[in-house]
């Protein structure tokens, strides 16, 4: 059986409040960082309330509805990001998001390898039927790495987020498990 | 879109913790009833006990749980109640739990028609790829009933249950999606 | 001039209001004993609830939309009799980039059909657009909900999203699209209505 949790760059392990808001907190520092993720006003946050955030989550336990990761390298076992995935237990659907932290690990594939694990775990494992996602349009390095990884896109809202004065479209993508599974047969592992 | 609540004979409707703690409590006065129902004793309880618990579970609204009452089409009668409890989103499993308390509608083909909109609604809106159940080895009414309506045996825990100086068996039995899908629905 | 005197939620047959929270409850709880009404309204599997439950959401609503911000939701009832017909809102408002999602249901099968979800959406936009000052409302529905797609068209909402086998219900996948309509899309519109 497949190590679920292992990529060709990155793992997956689980959150640490600690860790998680002192990254959180260095991280929340580059807007850039933010308006990548979020098109809610940037926030500066305290270490203090970011720590209760994720202790609250913690003590929510299990619910089948949630899964949330964090990232690290395999090559230096650092603390570079993270993975959330909700699901739609009825419709079988699930929507995931993710970002790295720090801009200096941008574009070295490990959003693309991130998002190949979650497919796997949401296809392989949790066996359900769609995985979604959106992004905003001026985001394209996100949308290369979603493209690599299969999702099609679905459609835009348009003008539903306003920056600096102007108006950009968000992008909503899907991939169906017939579609990933024809990938895994096609492609390389 | 098409109806998922009625059946020949019943609908499902709310289950209301005010109006079913009565019920429950007047249902729990006959013991054939209680010992259909329940692997161990189980004490009978006042309307406001009866309430709190159902109150706190029923309010709850989970994608896995399902409370609703039974009620006759022909005058509305409160006859019983359904659970239907999703236990494993990875096998999309749930156990569903039905009793008639109005003893009038034993034996009349009630309980096959609740458990038939109950297939319907577990596998065409719950999106479920099988359902399950448990009934006592001393409970042949059931049995069938849920034989006709399309569950197999799949098993038993043998000497569960004690009762009148006995040891009887409970058994399981379950049915899958597609077998549902084959059966032939109006 | 502000055009002051033009209600914001008056029409013809109906007004949009408060919940009425000793009448409504009964009421609505009949509509979720109509699977086929909750199959349309919600994504959700129906549930049949008592209108003590009904009651209970209504608190949780009205508490959500003081200290949310972000919620403004109307009962709709007959100028005529009073009578509870509808319920809608403008829902996960983000007041920086200026939209929100409409929720709009008629629950009896009998007050469809005569034009009160058309003048629903009159007001739902005209308190979106020149009350909440909002730049686009959006709509999600699914793709067997013929009426009220049919409803979006004729506002002139564009259909901008389909989510491919985003639902299951009955057995198969069901697409979900989303709809979206504009300021300007919506100013165009109602002043072409105003002109004919």
């Amino acid at each position: 059986m497949k190590d679920l949790f292992r990529g060709e760059l990155v793992r997956l392990t689980l959150v640490e409040p600690e860790t998680g808001a002192k990254a959180s907190l260095l991280w929340q520092r580059d807007s850039e960082f933010h308006r990548l993720l979020d098109n809610n006003p940037a926030r500066s946050n305290s270490e203090k309330k970011i720590k209760e955030w994720f202790e609250k989550e913690a003590e929510s336990g299990f619910k089948p509805e949630r899964f949330a990761f964090s990232v690290r390298t395999l090559a230096d076992d650092r603390y570079i990001g993270f993975l959330s995935v909700w699901v739609d237990l009825i419709h079988s659907e699930a929507w995931v998001g993710l970002g790295i932290g720090v801009r200096e690990d941008w574009s070295k594939g490990y959003g693309t390898d991130m998002m190949r694990l979650c497919q796997q775990y949401v296809f392989s494992e949790l066996c359900l039927e769609r995985l979604s996602l959106g992004l905003f349009e001026y985001n394209s390095r996100a949308l290369r790495s979603y493209e690599k990884c299969g999702f099609r896109p679905e459609g835009r809202t348009r003008n539903d987020t306003l920056r600096e004065g102007k108006r950009y479209d968000s992008l909503w993508m899907g991939i169906l498990r017939e579609e990933w599974l024809q990938m895994q047969d096609g492609g390389v592992k | 879109m098409k109806d998922i609540y009625t059946g020949k004979f019943v609908r499902l409707s709310a289950f209301d913790p005010e109006e079913m703690s009565k019920a429950w409590s007047r249902w729990y006065r006959n013991s054939e009833y209680v010992r259909l129902l329940n692997s161990s004793a189980r004490p009978m309880l006042s309307p406001k006990a009866e309430l709190k618990w159902m109150e706190e579970e029923v309010s709850e609204m989970t994608p896995g749980g399902y409370f609703f009452a039974i009620r006759t089409l022909a005058d509305d009668t409160l006859i019983g109640e359904l659970v239907l409890d999703v236990v494993d989103w990875g096998g999309r499993d749930a156990f569903v739990g039905l009793s008639i308390g109005e003893t009038e509608y034993w034996n009349k083909g009630y309980g096959t028609d609740v458990m038939n909109i109950l297939l319907r609604f577990a596998f065409a809106e719950v999106n479920l790829k099988r359902v399950s159940l448990g009934v006592f080895e001393y409970n042949p009414r059931a049995i069938r009933s849920y034989e006709k309506a399309g569950f197999r045996h799949e098993g038993r825990l043998r000497h569960l249950l004690r009762r009148e100086g006995r040891r009887w068996d409970n058994l399981y039995m379950g049915i899958l999606r597609e077998e549902w899908l084959e059966l032939d629905h109006d | 001039m502000l055009d002051i005197q033009t209600q914001l939620f008056d029409s013809q047959d109906i007004r949009l209001g408060p919940i009425d929270h000793e009448k409504d409850a009964e009421i609505e709880s009949k509509w979720t004993h109509d699977s086929e009404f909750m199959r349309l309204m919600d994504t959700n599997p129906a549930r049949p609830l008592s209108a003590a439950m009904i009651r209970k959401q209504y608190e949780k609503l009205e508490k959500k939309v003081e200290e949310d911000k972000n919620l403004f939701h109307f009962m709709i009832r007959l100028q005529a009799d009073e009578r509870l017909i509808g319920k809608a809102a403008i829902q996960w408002i983000e007041w920086s980039n200026g939209n929100g999602f409409l929720r709009l249901g008629i629950g009896s099968a009998e007050d469809r059909r005569k034009g009160y979800g058309t003048q629903a959406l009159q007001m739902l936009l005209r308190f979106a657009f020149a009350e909440l000052n909002l730049f686009r409302v959006s709509a999600i529905v699914p793709e067997y909900n013929e009426g009220a797609i049919a409803l979006l068209h004729r506002f002139g909402f564009v259909q901008e999203v389909c989510r491919r086998s985003a639902l299951e219900r009955d057995g198969r996948r069901w697409d979900l699209y989303v709809f979206g309509l504009l300021r300007d899309e919506w100013q165009n519109g109602a002043r072409a209505e105003e002109e004919r």
